[in-house]
């Protein structure tokens, strides 16, 4: 009997958990802000589904309504993206250790 | 075009990157590197997507059009915002990502041949469960997300909205998303897909109105992980691997956040989520209330202690972060350290109304992280510290919670100020705190308040030093 892929992506699901579970118990304190804004920025790769959605349709009809959430939510998606990344990266520029000659 | 099953193993590759983004944040050293990793795993999917669909018609160029108009408000916004209000922005993403999964759904229902679902109205239903559940969550992360932001801005009340009912209400909702999704699977109506993402918009409003402000970071922290709960809802859908993974990452790590700020307060996941918190306790406390006397004083007296104190802690919290303060803290503290005191920051888990907020607005007044130390790593260092300086916050300091079983707050880790031999405490009147209860540390003998805006007086007492 075959197995259904689905149990392959709940096998993938499931494993993603517990990585997930152990590298963000391993991430410091002090970073969980950034930890946020960076876990923000890539869960919306979700612009994968929008952008296949925004190209459903054919050359004669590029504005029908289904195009147009996958437009909507490739944007909304967008402003996340660039949003989340810059502002982490942002954050992260400012966390400096002590210099020396400053002691 | 290239293959599906290339295409699989690129967005494993994107997924991979993101766990190294996470992993990246073990340090802040290896971070900057992590958050690069995040970009990269990005551009690989996003890229790959447009490959493996093989359609650079008309639509393609909307496509791009649509990323260049959210990607710039992205950008504006994530170079704009200043720091204090990193809550809000990270809350206001959160919605975004919830609608974006919204959205997704609305099109895959719609048009349900562009992703291999089948055809209208003979949707697989399997993929049908998977997207209502990924509908359904994504609105809640929605509407949840908005109002949390409302909250966080102050355009709405921080203080619980709660009313009789609430709670069975809640669970009627929430029972019958269920069963409208059991009959949505059978019946393939649409109608029914429409209802289901109402009320589920309804309900991420009222699970998020009877949580009061102090309670913020737990809320963030669970919309976080309800965003990627949604995320991974539309990866099974979609048969997205990259999608999958993150929404699995992201979920866990969310979850793990609100069980950390939970722990923060010494209360459960649950009575965070049923809320209420601040507004029941404040009756009870008040009708007890008795007038103690305080010691206060003013900066000239608090620059003298600290002058001859030979190591200072500092305890921020909310507060600092209302006056803007951070910046003008810091340069009391380089002013200290000129005269050879030693000064390290002592940080409470839920200081602040997000996970890490007081660490990112010290970051940002240049203050070394290596000076900034949480709870368990500084409690210690307090009975040997001479003078500890508390601006901005409350609760987290109060030895209530040690000491008084019948106290709301009984059983919090806090920061054992008390054992210092002077504490200076910032604060702008007598008032308690969010938990609503009085802080007995404003009684002790070595406690002198400081009464005045926190930046104001961290000003004066750089000027008298």
């Amino acid at each position: 009997m075959e197995i259904d892929p689905l149990i392959f992506r709940l096998s993938i699901f499931i494993l993603s958990i517990f990585v997930g579970y152990y590298v963000v118990w391993s991430v410091t304190p002090s970073l969980h802000t950034p930890l946020m804004s960076v876990t923000n920025a890539i869960s919306s790769v979700i612009i994968v589904g929008a952008i296949i959605a925004g190209l459903s349709g054919n050359s004669d009809s590029v504005f029908n309504t289904s195009n147009i959430f996958g437009f909507l939510a490739i944007a909304l998606a967008a402003v996340n993206i660039f949003g989340g990344f810059l502002v982490t990266q942002r954050m992260l520029a400012m966390y400096k250790k002590k210099k020396k000659d400053k002691q | 075009m290239i293959s599906a099953n290339l295409s699989a193993i690129f967005y494993l590759v994107s997924g991979v990157l993101f766990i190294l983004a996470l992993r990246g944040l073990s340090s802040p050293e290896t971070s900057r590197q992590g958050n690069f990793f995040g970009i990269l795993g990005m551009f690989i999917a996003v890229t790959v997507t447009f490959l493996s669909t093989g359609n650079f018609s008309a639509g393609f160029i909307y496509v791009l059009i649509f990323i260049f108009l959210g990607g710039s408000i992205g950008a504006f916004i994530a170079y704009k915002i200043p720091m204090t209000a990193m809550p809000e922005l990270v809350a206001g993403f959160h919605s975004l990502v919830g609608l974006s999964a919204v959205f997704v759904a609305i099109s895959a229902f719609l048009n349900p041949e562009a992703f291999n679902l089948g055809t209208p109205g003979n949707i697989k239903l399997g993929s049908l469960i998977e997207m209502s559940i990924g509908a359904a969550v994504g609105a809640v992360t929605f509407s949840g997300s908005v109002i949390a932001f409302l909250k966080l801005q102050g355009i709405m009340s921080g203080s619980p909205i709660t009313f009789k009912g609430q709670h069975p209400l809640n669970a009627i909702i929430l029972i019958s998303i269920i069963v409208i999704i059991y009959f949505l699977c059978s019946t393939q109506s649409s109608n029914l897909f429409w209802i289901l993402l109402v009320i589920s918009f309804l309900i991420g409003f009222l699970l998020i109105i009877p949580i009061g402000g102090a309670d913020m970071p737990v809320v963030i922290s669970m919309l976080n992980s309800y965003s990627g709960w949604a995320a991974a809802g539309i990866g099974f859908t979609l048969e997205n691997t990259a999608l999958i993974i993150t929404g699995a990452l992201v979920g866990s790590s969310g979850a793990i956040l609100s069980y950390i700020m939970c722990k923060g307060m010494n209360r459960s996941f649950f009575n965070v989520i049923l809320g209420g918190f601040g507004a029941t306790d404040d009756t009870a406390t008040n009708s007890i209330k008795e007038q103690r006397p305080v010691k206060s004083g003013n900066a000239d007296d608090a620059a003298f202690l600290m002058k001859n104190a030979s190591s200072v802690i500092i305890v921020p919290g909310y507060g600092m972060a209302v006056a803007q303060a951070q910046h003008a803290l810091r340069e009391m503290v380089d002013t200290l350290k000129k005269n050879d005191i030693k000064v390290s920051y002592a940080i409470h888990p839920v200081a602040g109304r997000m996970p890490g907020h007081m660490n990112v607005l010290l970051a940002e007044a240049n203050v070394p992280y290596d000076e900034v130390f949480e709870l368990e790593e500084i409690n210690n260092d307090f009975a040997n510290a001479d003078v500890a300086f508390v601006i901005g916050a409350n609760d987290v300091t109060n030895p209530v919670a040690k000491t008084d079983p019948q106290s709301p707050i009984y059983g919090m880790p806090v920061l054992d100020v008390e054992k210092c031999k002077s504490v200076l405490f910032v604060k702008r009147s007598l008032s308690p705190g969010y938990a609503g209860i009085d802080n007995d540390l404003f009684y002790k003998e070595n406690t002198l308040m400081l009464f005045a805006d926190a930046k104001k007086m961290t000003e004066d007492i750089t000027k008298n030093l």
